[in-house]
């Protein structure tokens, strides 16, 4: 089970589900963010696993490296994305976002 | 007192479901050490991860999300890239989790548990998230994977390699990107003078 690429793909793609399901349902504006992250996560955990199951020890450690440069981008992401919630939670005071309707009125 | 005690029997019972499977695929199928692992960590990373998404509270979300994180990078120590599962540590557990947690605190307000957690669209988003992971798992067992069958591990000394030596314009570029995200954040966040505290 755990020597074939199938088993990691689709956990990943399980992990990638749960987290559109989130982000789709959720009214809370920072669940929607780790919803995201939950999805980035399971984006990393397909890339390592086609880096593992690759051709040759090299093409793998490019798969690795490549989660980490994802793994980076994710942090960047994460902080601009919390200053935007927070920023606008001072305005409107609540981090709900089925009540930011600024731009219909 | 039956309400609380309530999700704490139906934790253990899942626990001991999971660890009742674990053994049985390694004394009755014959399976080794690394396919119960992957077994256990698999089901508490799915379901911590169903948790973040389900839950009412949020702070325990961000604390679910934490778990799941944690299973994720014992799965990629398991798959024989150690150093990434030390930065998905790092990286997710350390940074990330907890800017979550601390925004969660920052912008959290008192009624905020009590009231509607999801969406109208909830439902059709759940439909469209099974539907889409039963997608994914057909599309991935029909295919043939071709020369992919073999699992090599990865070293440090490896990664390494690639990372400072194919990779080393991308990691510039990414220092930068952090730099301006550092920047971006704190101008964001940032109050305004004499505008609303």
């Amino acid at each position: 089970m755990s020597d074939s690429l199938d088993t990691y793909l689709i956990l990943s793609g399980i992990l990638f589900a749960i987290g559109s399901f989130g982000f789709l349902a959720r009214r809370n504006a920072i669940s929607m963010l780790m919803s995201i992250e939950l999805m980035l996560n399971a984006v990393n955990l397909a890339i390592v696993a086609f880096g593992v199951f690759g051709a040759g020890p090299d093409a793998s450690a490019q798969g690795a490296v490549f989660a980490l440069m994802v793994m980076a981008v994710a942090a960047a992401e994460a902080t601009v994305g919390l200053a935007i919630v927070i920023a606008i939670y001072r305005n409107k005071k609540t981090p709900l976002v089925d009540e930011y309707d600024a731009m219909r009125q | 007192m039956l309400a609380r005690l309530v999700p704490i029997l139906l934790g253990l019972i899942v626990m001991g479901a999971v660890l009742g499977i674990a053994a049985l695929m390694l004394l009755a199928l014959g399976q080794d050490w690394e396919d119960a692992l992957l077994w256990i960590l698999a089901a508490v990373m799915l379901g911590s991860g169903l948790l973040v998404v389900t839950m009412r509270d949020i702070i325990r979300c961000g604390l679910a999300m934490i778990v799941c994180f944690l299973a994720l990078a014992g799965i990629y120590t398991l798959m024989g890239v150690p150093l990434l599962g030390a930065a998905q540590v790092i990286v997710y557990i350390g940074a990330i989790s907890v800017l979550i947690l601390f925004a969660i605190m920052l912008t959290q307000t008192k009624d905020a548990p009590s009231r509607l957690v999801f969406q109208t669209q909830a439902g059709v988003a759940a439909i469209a998230a099974v539907v889409f992971a039963v997608l994914i798992a057909l599309a991935v067992t029909a295919t043939d994977w071709g020369a992919a069958a073999k699992r090599v591990g990865i070293s440090t000394n490896a990664m390494s390699k690639v990372l400072f030596r194919d990779f080393v314009f991308p990691f510039e570029i990414v220092s930068v990107l952090l730099l301006a995200a550092v920047i971006g954040g704190v101008f964001l966040a940032k109050r305004e003078p004499g505008g609303p505290s």
